[in-house]
């Protein structure tokens, strides 16, 4: 038992002492309640229906959310808008279809099976529009940023005035969680700015929190199902374990009791 | 092969036997007579084909979904992720896997080096070993590229350029590999090909590893020859068998732990940002199990030297049983050896951890120390030990730990539990 202890010891040892990689220059970031964390981490319905409103509202007009399509909108472990809900949502916007038979392209509401209408046609159209910086697709921001959802809130309310002594260019903002602390991001919420539907007050904390517990279901979208398997899984392979390990003790002792 | 002529029972089974015997291989594996005092370093064995054999099906798996194209890779992992049935599963088994697999083959790695199970005669299981770890990191390295995110790209970018080190044609080399003038489609469709063809190669070789393995037997613990069948042993079937079994369960608990509630910890955020030649992410990192390595090769202030400092620390190993001198394998016995063992090991760990720091002023101080100490441990400190060291006196067999003296008996009998 003693080798069993030594061993699990030595694997937390070598992955504590593996350095973190991912460590650029340590800053503090902002902490909030994620509900989406720890061994049962759910995410909030309600969070992520705000979420996906502050999304549309504010972000999608110069964000896009390329491998995210409408009928996500319903599917299980996410906002879970009802189905017509969701096919509402999608009839607002208008995709390109085609080429019908006369060869012709056309225009149609766009439907459950189809992905997140894009604010640009492309990337360069995209950079022009803001001033040279193209605003990074969202599907998998949360991700694609080391400190995460953390990272995601803290940089959504960290916006200053530049300290004294620091020029800024035009259409270049201070942030006090962005790397470097220069972003072309103007300061994306203010308070009141999206009305919710449900009540909740549309503060600036509680629309960073939202969209970006919104951010971590489109980056995640099968976060929910994981971490409930998982619990199972481990579950069933500690019980597996104790097992395994009485009948190799019983094996044993047939040798055991000869020596 | 076996120790012992196996007939088998029923008639039909004869038959067959006599043609393709498949059956005396079965019961040579069943029967194959283990040291009893195996611990559970001797389980990583067992753990490692589970890795090898789970990366291969979870890998078949993935390249039934991915589109080996630079413009695709990326979307096709999305696909995966999203909406391929427990895709998300398999993928973050397999990116998690390839994590597992190599701390599984360092402390496989570092148990050999403890008990001398590279000396004589187990000098071809080593070798080949060494080979498959070479594969593993090709392997793995390919892998990384596959997904098409920035550090596949970046990573790819900086490994390759390293034979541009070689003289003359290194140049003309790296432009073959690329199959272009940068690292581009056709670099990912061979890296695919190679990620897909690799796994195969490593699984040949691990059955050879273990037909080597079981011409003189496993190494033990005590590190003394044993005879075979005997006291000393147990069948492989089912004492091993069952051991090695628990072992893999409290391994794969671990496992579950990554895949299922932190799957991108080892990974690196950038490679969920679309590969993009135009934008050099800030720092290029290996992942964590090649850092050692990489510390290595930036310690060197010559592009070339540090490439050959990098390729030597591994082919070092290969040559492991010729410049350990001592004729006394287990490091129990070896009391000046066992400090070195962990001094070892602590610079490799340093190595590591500077590795993913930037290559300046104290971490690259600390690295270059390191790196020396690499290489003295094996070129200087393993040769002279063999000639300067006073041993403990080896027991005679397991069973019978010890001939005579009674103080060192006693020694002997608590540093054996110890370990």
């Amino acid at each position: 038992m003693k080798n069993i202890f030594k061993i699990t010891y030595s694997i937390i040892f070598l992955l504590a002492v593996n350095p973190q990689v991912n460590a650029v220059e340590k800053v503090e970031f902002l902490k909030t309640n994620w509900s989406f964390k720890g061994l049962f981490g759910k995410f909030d319905r309600g969070s992520l229906q705000r979420g996906y409103q502050v999304y549309t509202e504010v972000c999608s007009s110069c964000h896009s959310m390329k491998y995210l399509s409408y009928r996500n909108l319903f599917e299980p472990g996410g906002p879970e808008f009802s189905e017509d809900q969701a096919k509402a949502i999608a009839a607002n916007f208008e995709v390109t279809d085609g080429p019908n038979n006369d060869g012709e392209m056309f225009t149609r509401p766009a439907k459950l099976s189809d992905k997140f209408i894009m604010p640009y046609e492309n990337v360069k159209a995209a950079q022009a529009a803001n001033g040279g910086a193209y605003p990074p697709d969202m599907s998998v921001l949360a991700k694609a940023r080391s400190g995460g959802v953390d990272y995601i809130y803290s940089l959504l309310l960290g916006y200053e005035d530049a300290p004294t002594g620091v020029t800024l260019d035009d259409g270049v903002y201070y942030n006090k969680y962005m790397y470097g602390n220069n972003i072309k991001m103007s300061e994306p919420l203010s308070d009141n700015l999206v009305e919710y539907s449900d009540g909740t007050i549309a503060s600036k904390e509680q629309m960073a929190k939202d969209v970006t517990t919104f951010l971590m279901w489109t980056a995640e979208p099968h976060l929910e199902a994981r971490h409930k398997m998982g619990f199972k899984a481990i579950l069933y392979l500690i019980i597996l374990t104790i097992l395994v390990y009485f009948s190799m003790k019983k094996i044993w002792s047939r040798i055991e009791s000869e020596v | 092969m076996s120790d012992h002529e196996y007939v088998p029972k029923s008639k039909f089974g004869k038959w067959f036997n006599d043609r393709l015997p498949l059956l005396t291989l079965a019961s040579h594996l069943t029967d194959y007579p283990t040291p009893k005092n195996l611990n559970y370093w001797w389980t990583f064995g067992g753990i490692l084909s589970f890795c090898l054999i789970t990366q291969i099906v979870t890998g078949l798996t993935l390249a039934m979904h991915y589109i080996a194209h630079a413009d695709l890779a990326f979307e096709s992992v999305e696909h995966i992720m999203r909406d391929v049935n427990y895709g998300w599963l398999i993928r973050y088994i397999h990116a998690n896997g390839a994590s597992m697999f190599f701390l599984a083959v360092y402390i496989h790695i570092f148990r050999s080096l403890f008990y001398g199970s590279y000396k004589s005669p187990r000098e071809i299981i080593w070798i080949i070993g060494i080979i498959i770890y070479l594969l593993m990191m090709a392997s793995a390295f390919m892998g990384y590229v596959l997904p098409w995110g920035q550090m596949s790209f970046w990573g790819a970018t900086v490994i390759t350029n390293l034979f541009s080190a070689i003289p003359f044609v290194g140049e003309g080399i790296v432009n073959w590999l690329w199959g272009g003038y940068s690292v581009d489609n056709p670099t990912l469709t061979r890296f695919f090909t190679l990620h897909y063809l690799l796994p195969f190669l490593i699984l040949g070789l691990v059955v050879l590893h273990i037909w080597a393995l079981h011409v003189p037997g496993n190494n033990n613990p005590v590190g003394i020859d044993i005879k075979k069948p005997s006291k000393d042993t147990v069948p492989f079937h089912p004492y091993i068998v069952i051991k090695d079994g628990f072992a893999l369960l409290m391994f794969m608990i671990v496992f579950a732990f990554f895949v299922f509630y932190s799957p991108n910890i080892l990974g690196h955020a950038d490679n969920y940002i679309e590969a993009n030649p135009m934008v050099t992410p800030a720092h290029i990192v290996p992942e964590w199990y090649l850092l050692p390595f990489y510390a290595i090769l930036r310690s060197v202030p010559d592009k070339l030297m540090g490439v050959v400092a990098m390729l030597s620390a591994i082919l070092i190993l290969a040559a492991l049983p010729w410049l350990d001198t001592s004729r006394i394998r287990s490091a129990v016995f070896r009391p000046l050896y066992k400090q070195f063992y962990w001094i070892l090991l602590a610079d490799v760990l340093i190595l590591g951890y500077v590795g993913a720091m930037p290559a300046e002023g104290l971490y690259l101080l600390i690295a270059r120390v390191a790196t020396a100490y690499y290489f003295i441990h094996f070129l200087v400190i393993l040769p002279v030990l063999g000639f300067k060291e006073k041993t403990i006196p080896l027991p005679l067999s397991i069973t019978e730990p010890v001939l005579g003296g009674t103080p060192i008996a006693s020694a002997v009998k608590k540093k054996e539990n110890l370990t």
